[in-house]
């Protein structure tokens, strides 16, 4: 993801656009390791995105594939400031950077995308069910705002455990992504304000792209600003560019630290946009061309990378080598997915029961 | 033994249930400080706490949704809805998530769950508190469904429910709210995949759940009258369906009718009679009789509302009508 020349300034940002919020003040700062762990997450979510088109494109998986292209200081940004043995993630069908944020293997991820019996939901969810116990992602949700409540209700069994079972070590985070199609979905109202009522350890956030399929943010929704739709139930709401890694990322320890003290949920609107369409299947035809140039312009890989640099925190060459890494990390997913095995016909009946 | 109204067995089997096992709680709309609409948590937030019996917003999707989430996250959740009906709005939370969550995930999670709580035709409650949705969640993968009928059964399969790991759908009968057994004062649990077998008989099966159990213990009398020796059979598991059970009926009887509250199309009758069918063909003396409720929306008037559901007397004219071959 290294290049040369790269624009950081957005200045000929169209008008009609809507403001970006300022960068949080004071940011967090961040260690060498911590930046390179960061930049390397996201260029893994890039990378494998890539990958996943381009086997696509060959026939080796199927369905309806959604890819992140371009959100990817979100995904980072947010999970990388929670603690992976103990809080959780809840993604919707646009979850394989998600999934992969959160620690799940790229070769379970790729094998999943490829129906296979290695993948983390050993082949039976596919793209939009991406499931793992073990790096406690809750899934992977098909259908749009109905991850909202099962995140909530995680969120609240961390509530449940403290409380009510007086354990003091439950203090688990869970964190909830969903668009900003979703953010109109009656689903999203109710689970804030029982989040806000109950002061459940969670924090929803908006990834608001601009776009739900075809249908413009600003077309859908009476108040296109989404974070201040937490002052009705007297939650922290705020936005956030979700180009900028590290914008992100301090405003998610803030929330982290809020949700972990017991002190409620926040809802973050991320600012951000889909580098492809909707889907694979999507030929992306309806957003204007300036709109995606200005957006294209402002990519958070690039944008971080420049930032590492001219802070001296990583140099061009240490960039280059995770860069190379990580396309490594990929062709071996690939090759595992490829050559693992289908589930077995005889296993058809099985995990429809806990029993089974 | 202590004599005991049907929702107190379904207060008892929570209470008891919640005391062995603090990951039970309760949710939904007034079940803590208002103790339930038909009682079943009467000041179990009082021994609990407000986080055990949670009262929640009037928002049957989320909440359902909620549970399956803490259901996921190692609790065991039982969400009352304040009638059934009310959860057509949780519909996808239940079928998407509920019940089809574990398989998507590779067994990733499993989703020990209780959905309990009213349902059924009352008397005069109107269409959309009349309602008969067993059949409309039967083909959801994953699930398991159970009518309770007796005080009895009512505690033994609440309790067998909260203990399994998987999401069980549990039907109450708002008329069988108040009826009494004497239950056991030792601990006891009805198994959720088994019929039972309500009156032994050799002529005809009737096969049954829920409220029209009754019926047919109403109808009874007449069928004796008439010379014949019924052999009632409560289903208890709507699914998955006791076919161990029903082939031993049938084989003996040959003979089946089929009386639900349920409506005709597409309902519980229809796939039991199609797997009779399927399964006990040559068994079969005569073709599988459906006694259903009309497929209509429940009407209000009392005497319309008669004629929508299955009363005691059309069973007896059926099994008359079986047995003399005039069908
Ligand atoms: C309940 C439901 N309705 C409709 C759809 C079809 N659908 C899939 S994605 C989508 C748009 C969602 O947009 P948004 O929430 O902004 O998320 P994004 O795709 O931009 O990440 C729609 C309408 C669906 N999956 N689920
Ligand atoms: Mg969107």
């Amino acid at each position: 993801m290294v290049s040369e020349g790269v624009k950081t300034d957005v200045t000929d940002w169209p008008q009609a656009e809507r403001s970006l919020p300022p960068r949080p003040d004071p940011l967090v700062t961040i260690t060498k390791e911590e930046g390179l762990v960061i930049y390397e997450d996201m260029v893994l979510g890039r990378f494998f995105e890539d990958k996943c088109a381009e086997m696509y494109y060959r026939g080796k998986m199927f369905g309806f594939v959604h890819l992140y292209n371009g959100q990817e200081a979100v995904s980072t940004g947010i999970v990388k400031a929670l603690n992976p043995n103990k809080d959780f993630v809840s993604s919707t069908y646009r979850d394989h950077v998600h999934a992969l944020s959160a620690g799940v293997p790229a070769r379970e991820v790729m094998a999943e995308l490829f129906g296979k019996e290695t993948g983390c939901s050993k082949g039976r969810g596919g793209s939009m069910h991406m499931f793992s116990a073990a790096h406690r992602l809750l899934g992977g949700y098909a259908f749009v705002a109905e991850g909202i409540p099962v995140a909530t209700g995680a969120a609240f069994q961390s509530k449940y455990r403290r409380e009510a079972m007086g354990d003091p070590d439950a203090d688990a985070v869970t964190v909830c992504f969903f668009g900003d199609g979703a953010s109109n979905n009656g689903q999203f109202f109710e689970c804030l304000n029982m989040a806000a009522l109950w002061k459940l350890p969670i924090i929803y956030v908006v990834e608001n792209n601009k776009w739900a399929i075809g249908m413009a943010h600003d077309r859908a929704t009476s108040q296109p600003e989404i974070y201040k739709k937490a002052s009705v139930f007297d939650m922290v709401g705020v936005e956030v560019d979700g180009m900028d890694v590290m914008a992100v990322h301090t405003l998610a320890q803030e929330a982290v630290a809020r949700a972990r003290a017991g002190e409620g949920p926040t809802l973050v609107e991320a600012l951000t946009y889909r580098f492809r369409g909707h889907s694979l299947a999507d030929p992306d035809e309806l957003r204007a061309p300036d709109e995606k140039q200005a957006w294209f312009a402002r990519d958070p890989i690039e944008r971080f990378a420049a930032e590492l640099t001219e802070q001296n925190l990583a140099s061009h060459d240490e960039l280059k080598a995770i860069d190379d890494k990580v396309a490594a990390v990929i062709e071996d997913a690939v090759e595992f997915a490829e050559s693992s095995p289908d589930p077995d016909p005889s296993e058809l009946y099985r995990y429809i029961f806990a029993e089974d | 033994m202590a004599a005991t109204l049907m929702f107190n067995a379904l207060r008892e089997a929570t209470d008891e249930e919640m005391a062995r096992d603090q990951t039970v709680f309760v949710l939904g709309e007034d079940v803590g400080h208002y103790g339930g609409s038909y009682k079943v948590t009467k000041d179990l937030y009082k021994k609990y706490g407000e986080l055990r019996l949670l009262d929640t917003p009037i928002a049957e999707n989320s909440f359902t949704g909620m549970a399956v989430g803490a259901a996921m996250t190692g609790l065991r959740p039982i969400v009352e809805g304040m009638n059934m009906g009310f959860l057509l709005l949780a519909f996808n939370q239940i079928a998407n998530n509920a019940g089809m969550l574990r398989y998507t995930s590779g067994g990733n999670f499993k989703i020990p769950l209780v959905i309990r709580g009213p349902g059924g035709v009352g008397r005069q409650l109107g269409a959309e508190h009349s309602q008969r949705l067993e059949a409309y969640f039967h083909a959801v993968p994953g699930l398991k469904i159970v009518a309770c009928s007796t005080a009895y059964n009512a505690k033994g399969l609440l309790k067998a429910a909260i203990r399994d790991d998987n999401p069980v759908l549990f039907f109450e009968h708002v008329l069988l709210y108040n009826l009494k057994d004497e239950l056991p004062t030792h601990e006891y649990i009805c198994p959720l995949d088994k019929a039972e077998l309500v009156r032994p008989g050799q002529d005809v099966t009737l096969l049954t759940y829920s409220r029209m159990r009754h019926h047919c213990l109403q109808a009874l009398k007449e069928i004796e009258r008439d010379g014949y020796d019924p052999e009632i059979i409560d289903l208890i598991s709507l699914k998955p369906i006791d076919m161990v059970a029903i082939a031993e009926s049938v084989r003996k009887t040959h003979h089946v009718i089929i009386v639900e509250e349920c409506m005709k199309t597409g309902g519980i009758g229809a796939e039991l009679s199609a797997l009779i069918h399927e399964q006990l063909f040559d068994e079969l003396d005569a073709p599988v009789i459906r006694l259903s409720s009309q497929d209509i929306p429940t009407p209000y008037n009392g005497t319309l509302e008669y004629h929508t559901i299955v009363q005691p007397p059309q069973i007896a004219e059926a099994v008359r009508k079986l047995m003399s071959r005039q069908l």
